[in-house]
């Protein structure tokens, strides 16, 4: 089968892979009729995320039909239409009991490899690592999906793949960032990047009640996207942020601020980037964490943090004072998809939102590279691209 | 007690090695060695000697053993401050002996710390590990002392066969010998605690001790596992361990991840960068994550 495979830090290339087997009877194959390519996967390719090894398969949100089952399965059959959390959980130990599906204890069967780097291991993600499993991702024409019976949605009526696909991560992500705010009537949001997860962030922040969102980024083409939400931006390259929100919010700050960036931020003044640029490319720092320095500075006193963007490995200069004196909350974690899946479903079946806002662009998977460079350079307006194997 | 001891012997490495490089000529100066051409050169030498053994010293696991090599540079440390003494006269030939004297001091400690290390490390070798399975206390209990379960998680096992109530016949494969050998249950306490031990003469000598808890707040059951290797059984554990390229500890933690899947879950999981599921030696050498082909 085809698969897009990385070959080498920003290489990719179309090769072709076996076909994926049943490996354990909890297993299900899955053709894949949609795919995308997620704001994390570039931190993959850059070889940012550790232990990615040359000829692994990436990409972990996609759907599709399932073609195998194996004797462990009994919810799902050969014909039916599921989307996959990008999670791998095992739906049994206290994790998944606790519904915290992204810290299965049993998904990942290198958690000694991630226990070294960060103390306890999480739970095995198709397509993202060795040391999050070393599981082929969906960026491809088959994926073999361990814990079937647990982790797809089906989705049985006519709605079209582009509606249901960023169930696998991204709209559940978004909204995960906007439930960690315990948002409540009257309240201001603050959503430091507007790529899609920031985009979903807003729109769950208004369906979760919230009065006012204020998104930033640097680029018009995004900011102009999320200001179809109902959400009121902020240029970076042209305002102070930390000014411009206390101006806006009555010089209290905003009740809770997302970090929708994650490790490889930027930051307008040259020598504050290149300060943790260097580190970075040294491999002194794995993270630039100018966004989360700055939601933590403009969040108001006794307000929540909540970090959806992904981290790596270590940050350095962390303003633990303001957040230990301010008393903030930080809150943070890969999504527990499987938690929001069915009613996340019920809210596009009811017509509340149509995730699919969010695509600028779709292509054969064959030309998943392309995708990625354009995704990468944020060329052609490029916010979301969808891959068809 | 003497890790304690041999970690006061690596700061003492590192404090003298330090000085060394920082400041070679006050210590060829106390030693009454200045005068020697390259006198400035060796000290440095040296430093850099110390700093190696408080590296060994202050972050090996078990140090004392590594205190044999501060002996090794006592014992050539002896060497050069004798020749200085018997080359030199007045204050700086007292200077030197006074040097040979702390040094003599110093080299008897090593050796008492280094020579109770290796006693140590002859007694038989033990290993920990325990994990949290969320199932009843009961259900963990009996599934272990089912002995012919074990080998769906203890990977080094290829088959365990009951004899009797207490007796069972271990077989393990080795990638050059097969091993084999016979347990017996010594104690056991019905979904508390089962003990066992090889039977003495059947070639190879260990004991296990798995202790069953109920969890905290009554959640899932804690499994505590010991084994010890006797002295035989210890080379004999290592060599094995060296067969497969792993710890023992580490055969112990990895086997109870492993027992804690097929509890929780069933079977083992596997994914394609570790089709034999959780293993340590393959997490240094993963497939890459992409299918296995030759499907059967």
């Amino acid at each position: 089968m085809k698969a897009n495979v990385w070959t080498g830090r920003n290489r990719l290339e179309i090769q072709d892979v076996p076909d994926p087997q049943i490996l354990n009877a909890r297993d299900a194959i899955v053709r894949v009729t949609s795919t995308a390519i997620c704001g994390s996967d570039l931190h993959l390719v850059d070889g940012y995320i550790p232990t990615v090894k040359k000829g692994d398969v990436l990409g972990h949100e996609f759907m599709g039909e399932v073609v195998e089952v194996g004797p462990g399965v009994r919810n799902l059959h050969v014909g039916d239409r599921v989307v996959v959390p990008f999670p791998i959980a095992c739906g049994a130990c206290f994790a998944c009991e606790a519904e915290l599906y992204s810290v299965c204890e049993n998904s990942n069967p290198n958690a000694g490899i991630a226990e070294k780097l960060m103390g306890h291991a999480p739970a095995g993600i198709f397509g993202y690592s060795h040391m999050l499993g070393g599981f082929p991702g969906g960026q491809a024409e088959y994926v073999r999906v361990p814990f079937a019976d647990v982790g797809p949605i089906k989705i049985e009526d006519d709605l079209p793949d582009e509606s249901v696909l960023f169930l696998s991560d991204i709209f559940p992500t978004g909204f995960m960032g906007a439930e960690m705010c315990d948002i409540k009537p009257g309240q201001t949001i603050a959503i430091w990047g507007a790529g899609p997860v920031g985009q979903f962030a807003a729109a769950s922040a208004f369906l979760l009640g919230a009065d006012r969102v204020i998104v930033i980024d640097r680029f018009p083409y995004r900011l102009r996207r999320v200001q179809r939400t109902g959400a009121e931006v902020l240029n970076y390259e042209e305002v102070n942020v930390l000014e411009a929100l206390r101006d806006m919010t009555g010089g209290r700050g905003p009740d809770a601020c997302i970090d929708a960036v994650g490790m490889e931020a930027h930051h307008p003044t040259p020598a504050m980037y290149a300060y943790d640029r260097t580190k970075q490319a040294a491999r002194m720092e794995t993270e630039r964490p100018y966004v989360l320095r700055e939601a933590i500075m403009a969040c108001r006193n006794g307000g929540v943090v909540s970090v959806i963007g992904v981290y790596g490995g270590f940050v350095d200069k962390f303003p633990m004072g303001t957040v230990m004196n301010r008393s903030l909350t930080i809150r943070t974690g890969q999504c527990h998809v499987q938690r929001y899946t069915e009613p996340l479903l019920n809210r596009i079946r009811a017509g509340e939102i149509d995730p699919s806002f969010v695509i600028s662009h779709r292509m054969p998977l064959s030309e998943a590279p392309r995708g990625f460079e354009l995704f990468k350079h944020k060329q052609d307006e490029c916010n979301k691209v969808v891959l068809t194997p | 007690m003497t890790d304690r001891f041999a970690r006061a012997l690596g700061w003492a490495s590192l404090a003298l090695g330090a000085a060394q490089l920082t400041a070679p000529r006050v210590v060829t100066r106390l030693c009454g060695v200045d005068d020697a051409p390259g006198a400035t050169a060796f000290a440095r030498l040296v430093g850099g000697r110390e700093l190696l053994h408080a590296a060994l010293l202050l972050g090996a696991k078990n140090p004392a053993s590594w205190a044999w090599t501060r002996v090794v540079g006592d014992t050539m440390d002896l060497g050069v401050l004798g020749r200085a003494a018997a080359n030199r006269t007045g204050a700086r030939r007292a200077r030197a002996l006074a040097a040979l004297g702390a040094v003599a001091g110093i080299a008897a400690l090593d050796t008492a710390c280094a020579r109770r290390g290796t006693a140590n490390a002859k007694g038989p070798l033990q290993v920990r590990a325990s994990i949290t399975v969320n199932k009843p206390r009961e259900e963990v209990y009996r599934f272990w002392r089912e002995l012919e379960n074990l080998p769906t998680f203890m990977v080094h096992l290829d088959s365990v066969r009951t004899l009797d109530e207490r007796r069972s016949r271990w077989k393990a494969k080795g990638p050059i010998i097969d091993l084999e050998w016979e347990a017996e249950i010594i104690d056991e306490r019905a979904g508390e605690l089962i003990a066992w031990r090889s039977v003495p003469g059947t070639g190879v000598s260990n004991a296990g001790l798995v202790g069953f808890t109920t969890g905290p707040g009554g959640r899932g059951t804690v499994v505590d596992v010991s084994m010890e290797y006797g002295a035989p059984g210890r080379k004999l554990a290592a060599a094995v361990a060296r067969m497969f390229g792993e710890h023992p500890e580490q055969q112990v933690r990895d086997d109870l991840r492993r027992f804690k899947q097929v509890m929780e879950t069933g079977e083992v999981v596997r994914s394609e960068g570790s089709p034999e599921g959780h293993r340590a030696l393959r997490q240094l050498r993963q497939r890459p994550a992409q299918p296995i082909g030759g499907r059967a």
